[in-house]
């Protein structure tokens, strides 16, 4: 029965192990891998000597300096930011000879997309971008970050930085990652168009508010952009008017659970909201426009307010037709007090930007990410406006009188709510931007949408 | 397995009667050998996703490290009683039904325009076909900056402004308005495919039996309704498969130009899937809802197949 055929061969010696194949995969697979191997167990010992020896040439290479690579991930894609990373990382590597640092460039949104995936797979970068907070809180969770505590114990480094700030990138007493940048959310307006509609001062009440917004329809100008297809936009004003309403104490206790998402105050924040809706005050087509519409609407002077962080004045120079931006005219003022809040008109909600250090990070990624915290890149990445610095005595590098009052009134906040997006876990988060975006469509109540967050906060906090 | 196909039958008569039982083992063997790589694909691929989301499905999972707060059908029971959900599988069906009803007969009136013999035919196919070839996300982009709200910015706005009766509407800012100017750009994308389609089933229609209705003296109109689209069946059929298909999936166009909104006023399932798996991390939930999609798409294949065979059986 035999052919002189090996192929045939092994087909019988299959046969007669009596395996079925197409129902045993695994067995035909091991099949084709070579059944002759599998006999030969000197290849098995040889492999492991290999690979001891590998190791541990490996590891006395590290001793020696060998060339190490670090992975950074940034999502600084304006030229001048981009640069003066490029320039940072090339000293550093000058310096340090041994270490090649890859940048990659991502934009913003494609940032988040790919970090999900990047998540799930588990291959971290070395150093990459993070808003703190419950994102990173899961992160951490996850065992995806490397405990970073000790480095900052070690010769000061921690002192460097603005208490307030370093914590947003804690979790649970441990440190995964530093600040660069910290700022806060205010109203931007045009000076110009303020004139124009003959408005003195910046509106420092909520009622004031309501002034300036009269005088400025009056005046033909439109009063507030805001591109609330984008959520997070105009989710700023809820928080704010809840941190205006309740204070400290009540986010703090709905956000422990003590509380509820449904307490008072954030019924009267919700109500508060439908009196600007009511009010009119933004473009038309609000609804269905972005973050990128909004600031266009800025930077090309047709709108007069613009409830935003300190990234703010950049962009709408980015989006100008003229590519100019408000330059001079850009003003700014904190969200008014709501008469008879119970929290304080210094209170800020805002956030910021940082570095976090990946599980599998060699020493070197976060030797360097002392190197680009120090005071003197600090004072650079002020200069051109990428950081509102986190690290003491790099103020001195703001030169924009406006970035100086974020600068000032994020340290004058005795209460600092980091952005609800940012702090509550990822699910409740974005559960805040979709109900608030149903408040200003008119199609939720308040009641419904404090609901809808305090469900999910029900069940995502634990 | 003993799989005797009709080849392997064939091959066996062909062989010496000693070598029949190794000979029949050797050529299972070739199948096998050749199905493999196509199943394995198929297997890491569709397979078993399929069955790791059904799994995922029934945790509360974030997306990071191993599932392990297993919450039963919980995910399933608050899906199915979500009222955006229900919109969201409410959105779809509606463009279902006016892509049936609006975009297949359009598809249809223009293949046997341009299927004819008329002047310029090519160049009105070409026209017709391009919006086809367009990416979905050029397409979705482009007709965001058409719909700008803005008058200054938005072409249709600039457009309306200028006739005296109409007023600029906010498009797809527009809760009542979104759904349908979601389905315009659908329209103006898919339309050419299907036109396409019809006029490739067109010009399999024999000549002669056109020839011999004319001598019987039909007239145009009881030759579209009697001849061509009782031959056009077949292609009819696929077309509305592969639409209802198409719409059931519906998913980049609408992720651009509105994110399923505003508030949900533009969700489909595949937005809604997305937007708890990708940017809730929620992504047990996330899974509950594909898995919904799948069994949806699924019955919906399996009962339209059967109901196709059946008049094909009848005929």
């Amino acid at each position: 029965m035999y052919l002189n055929n090996s192929y045939q061969k092994q087909i019988n010696e299959i046969r007669k192990k009596n395996i079925i194949l197409p129902d045993n995969i695994k067995n035909f697979i091991q099949f084709l891998g070579g059944l002759k191997m599998r006999k030969n167990i000197s290849i098995k010992v040889l492999t492991v000597l290999i690979l001891v020896g590998s190791l541990c040439f490996s590891l006395s290479a590290l001793a020696q300096n060998e060339p190490v690579t670090i992975s950074w991930w940034h999502i600084q894609t304006e030229t001048e930011h981009r640069e003066l990373w490029q320039d940072l990382a090339d000293e550093y590597m000058a310096e340090n000879p041994n270490v090649n640092i890859e940048i990659t460039v991502m934009e913003n949104e494609n940032f988040k997309a790919k970090m999900t995936t990047v998540m799930q797979s588990g291959e971290v970068p070395d150093l990459f971008q993070s808003w703190g907070g419950g994102t990173m809180n899961d992160q951490a969770e996850a065992g995806l970050l490397k405990d970073i505590t000790e480095y900052l114990d070690k010769d000061g480094w921690r002192e460097t930085f603005s208490e307030g700030a370093l914590g947003v990138y804690a979790y649970k007493g441990r440190n995964y990652g530093v600040p660069r940048d910290m700022g806060m959310v205010g109203f931007w307006y045009n000076k110009e168009l303020f004139a124009r509609a003959g408005i003195d001062s910046p509106p420092e009440t909520w009622s004031e508010l309501f002034d300036a917004i009269q005088k400025l329809k009056d005046a033909d100008i439109i009063p507030i952009a805001l591109g609330e297809g984008d959520k997070w936009t105009g989710a700023f004003y809820w928080e704010y008017l809840a941190a205006r309403i309740g204070g400290e104490e009540a986010f703090v206790k709905a956000a422990t659970r003590e509380g509820s998402f449904t307490d008072p105050a954030f019924i009267e924040a919700g109500e508060k909201l439908l009196e600007l809706v009511d009010a009119e005050p933004f473009q038309f087509g609000f609804l269905g426009a972005t973050w990128a519409d909004e600031a266009t609407l800025m930077g090309n002077s047709e709108a007069a307010m613009d409830l935003m962080g300190q990234w703010a004045p950049g962009s709408f120079k980015e989006n100008s037709i003229d590519g100019l931006g408000l330059g001079d005219k850009v003003g700014w003022f904190k969200f008014p007090m709501v008469e008879g809040g119970a929290g304080h008109a210094d209170d800020a909600l805002g956030g910021g930007n940082g570095f976090v250090v990946g599980k599998d990070a060699p020493e070197e990624a976060i030797d360097f990410l002392r190197f680009i915290s120090s005071v003197e890149s600090q004072i650079e990445q002020a200069k051109i406006g990428l950081s509102v610095p986190v690290v003491k005595g790099a103020e001195a590098g703001l030169t924009d009188p406006t970035l100086k009052l974020v600068q000032q009134g994020a340290a004058d906040a005795k209460y600092f709510q980091l952005y609800y997006d940012q702090y509550l876990p990822p699910a409740t988060g974005s559960v805040v931007n979709d109900a608030v975006q149903g408040l200003f469509a008119g199609t939720m109540t308040p009641e419904e949408t404090a609901q809808m967050v305090e469900d999910s906060a029900d069940r995502e906090i634990k | 397995m003993n799989t005797k196909g009709s080849k392997e039958d064939k091959n066996i008569k062909l062989l010496p009667q000693t070598n029949t039982f190794t000979w029949q083992l050797q050529n299972n063997m070739t199948i096998i050998l050749f199905l493999l790589p196509a199943f394995i694909l198929l297997f890491i691929f569709l397979v078993y996703p399929i069955f790791r989301s059904a799994y995922y499905s029934l945790f509360n999972w974030k997306g990071f490290g191993p599932a392990v707060d297993y919450i039963g059908i919980e995910n399933y029971t608050r899906l199915l009683t979500d009222k955006i959900f229900l919109k969201a599988v409410k959105n779809g069906i509606l463009i279902v039904i006016f892509s049936l009803v609006i975009q297949l007969p359009i598809a249809m009136g223009l293949a046997l325009i341009v299927g004819r013999d008329i002047p310029g035919k090519a160049f009105f196919r070409a026209i017709f076909f391009m919006p086809y070839i367009l990416s979905e996300v050029i397409t979705a982009i482009m007709w965001l900056i058409l719909y700008n709200p803005n008058p200054r910015r938005g072409f249709l706005n600039a457009i309306i402004n200028i006739i005296p009766v109409l007023e600029p509407q906010a498009w797809l800012a527009d809760t009542r308005l979104v759904l349908p100017a979601i389905f315009v750009v659908l329209t103006w994308k898919y339309v050419g495919f299907h036109m396409l389609l019809y006029i490739t089933g067109l010009q399999n229609i024999p000549r002669d039996i056109e020839e011999a209705a004319l001598i019987d003296g039909v007239n145009s109109r009881q030759m579209v309704t009697h001849i061509t689209l009782p031959l056009l069946a077949g292609t009819i059929k696929t077309s509305i498969y592969l639409s209802i298909i198409g719409s059931l999936q519906v998913y980049a166009l609408v992720w651009i130009m509105t994110r399923g909104g505003p508030v949900n006023a533009s969700e489909v399932m595949s937005t809604y899937m997305y937007r708890y798996s990708f940017v809730r991390f929620e992504l047990g939930y996330g899974s509950a809802v594909a898995i919904i999609m799948l069994l949806i798409s699924l019955t919906f294949s399996i009962i339209y197949l059967r109901l196709t065979r059946n008049t094909e059986n009848v005929s």
